[in-house]
């Protein structure tokens, strides 16, 4: 027998969009029933590296595993089989549930589209339970998304990623649109299904208090790159990349008192150009603690526990300098 | 920090409605607020609470068919009503607001130079060469890096960052004594979020400028804010200092709030967040009951049949909405922290 294959390979993942680098050689790996976080800013690729592995588009290198098999380059005929294993939860439910449709022919699409012939009857069998499962009551399925409350309609959203019992879920931002209570209970519904189902989740987002709570794992992303991966645990107490650490100190906490006594780290407002991405490490540009080495070498990855961190000033043993506490005058000499 | 001198900007019973299609929807109710000179203020609550309506109420921004009742006194002078001749003096002046997105709010056409200098060339009668040099003083103040050059770009050539730092310099060309701020880093990265929260604190500090700070982001209220107001439904349901109110929330919409937010070191596997269940309403008119009554887990008859009065609730300058506050007694987010 071999080893039950991992939910998600990624292998040196390259999308290029003509000139602009969007994701720029990722690696990641999403063990069965596990949650791995994505982070990173606006522009980082974070959301092309998801829509790589629902092969919305087709990368450019490298390859995409899911499930043991590769999907990188299938056609679209011979990648149906497949796209039952792997569905995507987007930012604004609004704009990614057809107004047209009924919310029980929304859920039901994954089933139809995997060329599953099924009477109303049994749809609707077969929607119900799905409903219920996200906390929605089976009426809603003779509903229009528009009759629909934003966080309901991302509770469908959900039960149409999940009907066809997908191994991977990619989630893009899925509670970013919505307000603070309704946030809360889309972060539970996703905690528990996740937990009573047990699929493997890539959640993508730029909000660290929801990662800490929801990820077992993090990547970290920064301009086409992975910058740091590790355990959820280690990243939020030991942050070793200097990107990571600033992002960290930059997210403020809703408590005053903590607050006041945090300083953030300042990185200056300009993202660098995915067209034409800095040399050696591309985040020196707006890094403290960069020095002449990091213009003219790209950091290779050292290994901290089972994650990475490519940067120059991370030793081997995975210790380095911290930019919210180094004055970068001594971190150089 | 709250000063004992007079407030620059003082709110009383502030209401406003529209009239739509399928009738009048009330969007704020007997709103009272006061800011003081120096004093950042953060008003927090979720989408079509009324926030932004009362906001854009002040200087009178609210299209025609608004109807506006009460007062708002800035540094003494009526607004509410006032000419329109009157309120483009004060707007930009003496008040000046920053939005959301900036793209939208910067003409694409016009150098961001042109623009900071338009406000001066109107409000100050300067010079276009002297609003050119005042606007290199502006984008420097505001911690734009080689302001000279930058003065020259079109807003397309900036980062997001960049172009809501060209709106705070151009919102505060003419030193005025109060800055609205709706949801100014909602569209931003943290790390850019950040440096705009560090922009607005200096310029408070530096030039003494009042700050009205809308957002729904608890973090950036726990950043910035010496005082909270906190609205539900249009109507103020509790204000405070901002350590008093995290440590000790009074209002149950405010407790729920606090406690669904996720915190640092909180993890779905041990802990969950506490939901609020329904949805905010919308309000024909405003009823004699609690609003968050149908949402509230300490509900009771008295709820339904009279609307709770803002009453001191203990602490200094603590005030809230509620037949059945909370005690208090540590949340479950402080919990979590321990």
């Amino acid at each position: 027998m071999t080893p039950q294959p991992n939910a998600l390979e990624i292998a040196d993942l390259v999308m290029h969009f003509g000139p602009v680098r969007a994701v720029d050689g990722v690696s990641l790996t999403i063990p069965r029933g596990r949650v791995t976080a994505l982070v990173g800013e606006s522009g980082s690729g974070k959301s092309t590296v998801g829509r790589c592995v629902v092969r919305l588009v087709e990368p450019t290198a490298g390859t995409v595993r899911i499930a043991g098999t590769d999907v990188t380059h299938l056609s679209r005929r011979r990648l149906r089989p497949h796209r039952g294993a792997v569905s995507i939860v987007f930012q604004d439910p609004a704009a990614s549930l057809d107004p047209r449709m009924l919310v029980g022919e929304i859920v039901a699409e994954p089933l139809r589209l995997a060329g599953k012939r099924i009477s109303r009857r049994e749809r609707d069998a077969r929607v119900a339970p799905q409903l219920e499962r996200v906390g929605l009551r089976a009426e809603v399925a003779r509903r229009y998304p528009h009759e629909l409350s934003g966080g309901q309609r991302q509770r469908v959203s959900i039960a149409r990623a999940l009907i066809s019992e997908p191994m991977l879920l990619i989630a893009d931002e899925p509670t970013s649109a919505l307000d603070v209570s309704v946030q809360a209970s889309v972060l539970n519904l996703l905690a528990d299904l996740q937990r009573d189902i047990g699929f493997a989740c890539l959640f993508i987002t730029h909000d660290l208090s929801a990662v800490e709570y929801l990820a077992d794992d993090i990547a970290v992303m920064y301009l086409g790159q992975l910058v740091e991966t590790g355990s959820r645990e280690r990243i939020f107490a030991r942050p070793a990349h200097p990107y990571t650490q600033a992002l960290l100190s930059a997210a403020p906490v809703a408590d005053p008192v903590r607050q006041r006594h945090r300083q953030p780290v300042l990185l200056g407002d300009d993202l660098p150009s995915a067209l034409d991405p800095p040399s050696g490490c591309r985040f020196r540009t707006r890094c403290p603690l960069a020095f002449d080495r990091c213009a003219t070498e790209v950091p290779a990855q050292t290994a901290i526990g089972d994650g990475m961190a490519a940067c120059h000033l991370v030793r081997p043993d995975g210790t380095g300098p911290d930019v919210r506490t180094a004055d970068p005058s001594e971190v150089l000499s | 920090m709250t000063t004992a001198s007079a407030p620059v900007l003082e709110i009383r019973d502030l209401s406003v409605s529209f009239p739509t299609e399928t009738g009048t929807v009330s969007a704020v109710d007997g709103v009272s607020l006061d800011l003081a000179a120096g004093e950042i203020v953060g008003m927090v609550g979720e989408s079509g609470c009324g926030k932004s309506v009362t906001a854009m109420s002040i200087a009178g921004l609210l299209p025609g068919s608004a109807r506006v009742t009460g007062s708002v006194r800035l540094d003494g002078t009526q607004l509410v009503g006032a000419r329109e001749s009157a309120l483009r003096r004060v707007r930009g002046r003496e008040i000046a607001y920053i939005f959301q997105e900036p793209m939208t709010s910067l003409n694409p056409v016009l150098t961001v130079g042109r623009q900071i200098g338009e406000v001066l060339q109107v409000h100050e009668r300067m010079s276009r060469r002297a609003a050119r040099a005042r606007a290199v003083e502006l984008l420097t103040l505001v911690g734009i890096p080689s302001a000279a050059q930058r003065v020259d770009n079109y807003p397309h050539q900036l980062s997001g960052g960049m172009r809501q730092r060209v709106m705070i310099a151009m919102a505060v060309a003419c030193g005025p004594k109060v800055l609205v701020a709706d949801e100014p880093t909602t569209a931003l990265d943290v790390t850019v979020q950040a440096g705009i929260l560090q922009v607005l604190r200096d310029l408070r500090d530096r030039l003494g400028t009042s700050v009205l700070i809308i957002t729904h982001d608890l973090g950036v209220i726990a950043d910035i804010a010496d005082r909270v107001v906190v609205m539900y439904a249009g109507r103020v349901v509790e204000r405070a200092p901002v350590d008093d109110l995290f440590a000790h929330p009074r209002h149950r919409y405010t407790a729920g709030l606090l406690s669904a937010s996720p915190q640092p070191g909180r993890h779905a596997g041990t802990d969950r967040l506490t939901e609020i269940p329904g949805l905010v309403p919308v309000l024909a008119s405003q009823p004699d009951a609690c609003t968050f009554a149908d949402r509230c887990p300490a509900a009771d008859e008295q709820c339904r049949a009279a609307a709770p009065p803002l009453e001191d609730v203990g602490g200094t300058d603590h005030v809230a909405a509620c037949w059945h506050p909370c005690l208090t007694a540590p949340t479950a987010a402080q919990e979590a922290n321990r």
